[in-house]
C-alpha cells in the first residue's frame, strides 16, 4: 500500500519547525511504522536530504525510547502498543498520517521527533528508589511477599519512561509516570519505610521540572503503552499525604531542572 | 604474549575468598580522589557505577541512550539464574557451575565461572532488596522455573520482564549515587576512543549526539560495560544501538579480542517477514518449558498445523533428545531447526520456520496459567505476526542473539592494558562457546556488583596516577583519530547508504560464519568482506553534518567498526578447526552430526592482538585446563 506521511520537522529548539509530507509507496502491512519511517529515511539520503530523527532502540516496546503523536494519539491508534510495535496493517492504503513529537513545557525539543526527557530522571533521582546499598541484603526468602502484592507491584513497575503520559495530558502532568514508581516500590515492605518521604521528594521535583498538575482526566492512562492503572495517581496521593503529615527532616536537595524556572 | 589470567592457587571453592583477602585496599578517605570512568549504564555498568559510587569513588557513567534506564539490558525477557535451590532438586553452586561449564562446552574458564555460580545467590538477595518485583508463589516465596541446558528449577523471573527489572533496578541505585554526588551521569554521549598514557588506560575521548562536541575524559581508572557485537549481523536480537565501537577501539589500543566467532544464535524468535525488516524479535526460551517445537514429517506440507494429524507430527528434538527434549542448550536446538529447514520440512511462506506449539500445555493446565507465564510474549507475538498463538502454533526461527566473544580479561576482569576493566557481555569471560539461557544477566550483574568493586581498588591501590593534562599528545593524537574519522565519513559523499552496506555485511556473515561454517566459506567471506569495506569507504554516503543530532553519522562510525570486527570474526573462525558450541565447522561432526570437539589442539582461549591495518592479527593462547568438570563430548541424548 501507499501512505502519506505528514512529519512535523523542526532542526533544532530555536528553529520554528512546520510539517511537511512524504509520500511512501510499497508499505507492507507487517512493517512496524518505524521501519515505515526507515524506508523513507533511506530515500530521503539518497535524495541528499536529511532524514527524519526520531529515537529508537529496543524496538520490541521495552526500552521507552519511541514515541511520538500518530494522529493525535500518543503511539497511535492501538491500545497497550508503542510506537515501534506499530504495524502498518491498522492503516489503509492512502491514508495519510500525522507524525509529531511529544509537546510538552518540561520536554524541550531536540529535533524533528525528538524531545529531551532527561526530567523523568530527575524525579526518580529525587527519590525513587530503595535505599539499599550493595552488600546490605538480607536472605531473598527471608521476607515472603505475597504474589497479589507482588503482582500489583509488578504491574506499575512496568512503566517504560515513555513519556507518553505527558504527551497526552492536556495538562502536561507527569502523575501517571511518578505514581507508577512510587507504586512499584511503596506497595513492597521493603519499599514501606521511605514512602512518605519518597513522594514527597519525587512530586516536589515533578513540580520543579514544570509539569502540570492532575486533575483526573485519564488521558495519560488511555495513552499509556503498559497499560499503567490510574490507581497509582491515588496511591502516589496517599503516600505524599503520609508523608507530610509524618515529615520531620528536611526532604533531599532538588535537583536543577531540565527547563529553569519552570 | 604471555597471558596471565592470575587465577588463584587453592582450591576453587576458596579462590575467590582468597584473591579478596590478597588485594590491597584503597583508604576510605582516598576513594574519592580517585576518578572512574564507566561507560555503559546496562546490567553491568550501571550495577558497577553504583556499587562505586557508593564506595565513595568519583565516577563518570557514559551511555548513548538519552537515560541510563534504556540500556540493552532492558530487553531481557526469561529470567536469571541462581543457585538457590528453593524448589529442593538438588541444585547447588557446584551444579550451577558444572551445567555452564559443560553447557559452553568446555571453552571457558573454571575459576571464573565457579565464582559466578557463587554470586549468584547473593544477586537475587540485591534485587530483591532493592524492590525487583520478582514471580512469587502464593506463599510469598520466590518463584523458580527452568530453562534450557539445565534440569533443575533455578531461574528466578519477574513475568517476560526480568531484564527490564534488574536493570530498573540498578538504574535507581544509580540515580541514588548520582543524587548523592558521586557519580555523573553523561548521557546521549558515545565514546569514540581509549586514552592510553604510558601503557595505562587513562581516559576516554567522546563525542555528544545531539551538540556534535568532542570531549575528552580523564580518569585513573576505565570500566568497558558496553555490551555485546551481535549487530555486526545487522540482523539480530539486540536493540539497534547495540554496537562493538567501544572495545573495538580498545582492541586497536592494544586489548585483546577474545574468541571473536563464538556468536550465539538464538533457536526461538519470530522468522524474518520482509527486506525492509530492521530487527528480529526474540521469543523467550522460556517458552520452550511448554512449549512443543516439530515440523511435518512430510516436506513442503503447506496443510495449516491444525490439520496436521499426530502422527504425521515430528517433535524431532523429543526424539533426538529424549533426556532434555525440548529444552537442550541453545546451539543444539538452533543447529536442528536449520537442518529441519535446510532438508525442507520448515513451514511458513519462506519455509525457514519451525512450530513452537502450545496446545498440549494448555490442554493439561488452561489458558489462564499459560496467560500468566507468558502472556505478554503471546501479544509480543499476535502483534507483529498478527496470529493468535493461544490457537495457532508459533513460527520460530535462529536468530543472532548474543556474543560470548569480547574483550579479553583476567580473572580480576582487566584487559591486557593495564587500567582497562571489561564487563558484562563486552567481555568474553564466562560463557565458553555457548552460553546457557538466563545466565547474562547473573553474569552482568556479578560483574558489576561484586567483582568489579574489590578488583578495581587493587588497581588502584597498587599503581600511581601522574596528573594527565589534555596537552599530553596521546591525549591529542586520539582526538585527532577521533575527528578525522568522523570528518572523512561526512566526506565521503557517495551513492549507497549504511544500511545497504550494513545489510550487506550481514548477510555474507549470516551465509558464511552463521550457524555452519567450513573453511571455503570462510575464505569467501574474508575476500567479501574486505572488498565491501573497500567499496564502503569510497561510496557511503552520510547526509547532514556532525554538529547535531545525526543519526546516520553515529551508524556510519559503528559501521565501519563492524567491517574490521567481522573480518576478525571470521579469521578466528577459520583458525578454530573444531566445532565448539555455537562454533560449528561442518568439517568436524559426529556421526550423529553433533559438535566434535578437538580438546587435544584448541581446549584455548584465542585471543587477537592488533598488529596495525593492513598486517594480520597476531594469536595469543590462554590454555585452558579442567580440573573440576572434566571435558566430555556434551550429550543431551
Ligand atoms: C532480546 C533479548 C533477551 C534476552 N534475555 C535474556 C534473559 O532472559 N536472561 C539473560 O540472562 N540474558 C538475556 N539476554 C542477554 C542479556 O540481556 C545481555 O547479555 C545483557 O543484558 C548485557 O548487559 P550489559 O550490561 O553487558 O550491556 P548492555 O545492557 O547492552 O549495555 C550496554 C551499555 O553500553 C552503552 N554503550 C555501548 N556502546 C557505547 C559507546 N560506544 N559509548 C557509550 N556508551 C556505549 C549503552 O548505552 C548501554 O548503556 C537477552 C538479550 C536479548 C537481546
Ligand atoms: S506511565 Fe505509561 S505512558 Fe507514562 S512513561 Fe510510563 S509507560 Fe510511558
Ligand atoms: S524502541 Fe524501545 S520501546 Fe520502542
Amino acid at each position: 500500500m501507499k501512505v502519506t506521511l505528514k512529519i512535523w520537522r523542526q532542526k533544532n529548539s530555536s528553529d520554528k519547525g512546520q510539517f511537511v509530507k512524504y509520500r511512501v509507496d510499497d508499505v507492507d502491512g507487517e512493517m512496524s511504522i518505524l521501519e515505515c519511517l526507515d524506508v523513507l529515511n533511506e530515500s530521503l539520503i539518497l535524495r541528499g536530504e536529511v532524514p527524519v530523527a526520531f529515537e529508537h532502540d529496543c524496538r520490541e516496546g521495552i526500552c521507552g525510547s519511541c514515541g511520538f503523536v500518530i494522529n493525535g494519539v500518543a503511539h497511535g491508534p492501538e491500545r497497550g502498543t508503542t510506537a515501534c510495535q506499530l504495524t502498518m496493517r491498522h492503516f489503509k492504503d492512502g491514508d495519510e498520517i500525522t507524525l509529531e513529537p511529544w509537546r510538552a513545557k518540561a520536554f524541550p525539543m531536540v529535533k524533528d521527533l525528538v524531545v529531551n526527557r532527561r526530567a523523568l530522571d530527575h524525579i526518580i533521582e529525587a527519590g525513587g528508589y530503595i535505599s539499599v546499598g550493595t552488600g546490605q541484603a538480607p536472605e531473598a526468602n527471608g521476607l515472603p511477599i505475597g504474589k497479589e502484592i507482588a503482582d500489583q507491584s509488578m504491574d506499575a513497575a512496568a512503566c517504560i519512561g515513555c513519556g507518553a503520559c505527558v504527551a497526552a495530558c492536556p495538562n502536561a502532568a507527569a502523575a501517571l509516570f511518578t505514581g507508577a514508581k512510587i507504586t512499584h516500590l511503596g506497595v513492597l515492605p521493603q519499599g514501606e519505610t521511605e514512602k512518605g518521604r519518597r513522594a514527597l521528594a519525587m512530586v516536589a521535583q515533578m513540580n520543579a521540572e514544570g509539569f502540570g498538575n492532575c486533575t483526573n482526566i485519564g488521558e495519560c492512562t488511555a495513552a499509556c503503552p503498559k497499560e499503567i492503572p490510574l490507581d497509582v495517581i491515588a496511591k502516589m496521593n496517599r503516600d505524599y499525604l503520609c508523608g507530610s503529615i509524618k515529615q520531620r527532616e528536611d526532604l533531599p536537595t532538588p535537583v536543577a531542572p531540565v527547563v529553569q524556572g519552570a | 604474549m604471555k597471558l596471565d589470567a592470575n587465577i588463584p592457587s587453592g582450591p576453587i571453592e576458596e579462590a575467590w575468598a582468597k584473591a579478596c583477602f590478597d588485594m590491597k585496599l584503597v583508604n576510605p578517605a582516598n576513594k574519592r580522589k580517585h576518578n572512574i570512568i564507566v561507560v555503559g549504564s546496562g546490567l553491568a555498568g550501571g550495577s558497577a557505577a553504583a556499587s562505586l559510587g557508593e564506595l565513595g569513588y568519583n565516577v563518570k557513567c557514559i551511555c548513548f541512550q538519552d537515560t541510563p534506564r534504556r540500556a540493552h539490558s532492558i530487553a531481557a525477557q526469561g529470567g536469571i539464574n541462581a543457585a538457590k535451590n528453593y524448589p529442593n532438586d538438588g541444585e547447588s553452586v557446584f551444579r550451577l557451575f558444572y551445567d555452564t561449564v559443560k553447557g559452553g562446552d568446555f571453552r571457558a574458564r573454571e575459576a571464573n565461572v565457579y565464582r559466578l555460580a557463587q554470586n549468584s545467590t547473593k544477586i537475587i538477595d540485591q534485587c530483591v532488596a532493592q524492590g525487583v518485583p520478582f514471580a512469587r508463589e502464593y506463599g510469598g516465596s520466590l518463584a523458580n522455573r527452568s530453562f534450557g541446558g539445565a534440569q533443575v528449577s533455578r531461574t528466578f523471573y519477574a513475568r517476560g520482564q526480568t531484564g527490564q527489572q534488574l536493570l530498573l533496578g540498578a538504574y535507581q541505585a544509580l540515580e541514588r549515587q548520582i543524587h548523592a554526588g558521586t557519580v555523573t551521569m553523561i548521557a546521549k554521549t558515545e565514546m569514540l576512543d581509549l586514552i592510553v598514557v604510558d601503557g595505562q588506560a587513562r581516559g576516554i575521548v567522546t563525542r555528544h549526539l545531539i551538540t556534535g562536541e568532542y570531549n575528552i575524559h580523564i580518569a585513573d581508572a576505565v570500566i568497558l560495560a558496553t555490551g555485546g557485537y551481535g549487530n555486526v549481523f545487522y540482523l539480530s536480537t539486540n536493540a539497534k544501538g547495540s554496537n562493538t565501537t567501544a572495545i573495538w577501539r580498545a582492541y586497536k589500543r592494544g586489548a585483546l579480542f577474545a574468541n571473536p566467532c563464538f556468536t550465539q544464535i538464538h533457536p526461538t524468535c519470530i522468522p524474518v517477514s520482509g527486506e525492509y525488516q530492521s530487527k528480529l524479535t526474540l521469543m523467550s526460551e522460556s517458552l520452550r518449558n511448554d512449549g512443543r517445537i516439530w515440523v511435518p514429517k512430510k516436506k513442503g506440507d503447506t496443510r495449516p498445523p491444525n490439520q496436521i494429524p499426530e502422527d504425521e507430527r515430528d517433535y524431532y528434538l523429543e526424539r533426538r533428545y529424549p533426556s532434555f527434549g525440548n529444552l537442550v542448550p541453545r546451539d543444539v536446538a538452533s543447529r536442528n531447526a536449520k537442518t529441519m529447514c535446510d532438508e525442507g520440512y520448515g513451514v511458513g511462506k519462506s519455509g525457514l520456520g519451525v512450530y513452537l506449539d502450545f496446545s498440549e500445555a494448555i490442554n493439561r493446565l488452561g489458558e489462564k496459567t499459560i496467560r500468566e507465564r507468558y502472556g505478554n510474549l503471546f501479544d509480543m507475538y499476535q502483534r507483529i505476526t498478527d496470529e493468535d498463538p493461544y490457537k495457532v502454533p508459533m513460527r520460530i526461527f535462529p536468530a543472532v542473539h548474543y556474543t560470548m566473544g569480547g574483550l579479553w580479561v583476567d580473572y580480576g576482569l582487566q584487559s591486557t592494558i593495564p587500567g582497562l576493566f571489561v564487563l558484562g557481555e563486552a567481555n568474553f569471560s564466562d560463557h565458553g562457546a555457548n552460553r546457557l539461557g538466563a545466565s547474562a544477566l547473573m553474569q552482568g550483574l556479578s560483574d558489576g556488583y561484586f567483582i568489579i568493586p574489590n578488583t578495581i581498588g587493587h588497581y588502584l591501590a597498587t599503581h600511581k596516577f601522574a596528573k594527565v593534562e589534555n596537552s599530553n599528545p596521546a591525549v591529542q593524537e586520539a582526538l585527532t583519530t577521533v575527528k578525522s574519522k568522523i570528518d572523512t565519513l561526512l566526506s565521503i559523499k557517495g551513492k549507497r547508504t549504511v544500511d545497504s552496506f550494513h545489510r550487506e555485511l550481514g548477510k555474507i556473515l549470516w551465509d558464511y560464519c552463521g550457524m555452519a561454517r567450513t573453511a571455503e566459506g570462510l575464505q569467501l567471506a574474508i575476500g567479501k568482506i574486505r572488498a565491501l569495506r573497500e567499496e564502503y569507504w569510497k561510496n557511503v554516503t552520510v547526509p547532514g553534518t556532525g554538529d547535531d543530532l545525526n543519526e546516520s553519522l553515529e551508524k556510519a562510525g559503528r559501521v565501519a567498526d563492524f567491517f574490521e570486527l567481522a573480518e576478525l570474526i571470521c579469521i578466528d573462525a577459520l583458525d578454530r578447526n573444531e566445532s565448539c558450541g555455537g562454533h560449528f565447522r561442518e568439517e568436524y561432526q559426529t556421526p550423529e552430526g553433533e559438535a566434535q570437539r578437538d580438546d587435544e589442539h584448541y581446549s584455548y582461549v584465542a585471543a587477537w592482538g592488533y598488529t596495525g591495518p593492513n598486517s594480520a592479527p597476531e594469536l595469543n593462547k590462554e590454555p585452558l585446563e579442567f580440573q573440576y568438570v572434566h571435558p566430555s563430548q556434551r550429550s543431551y541424548k
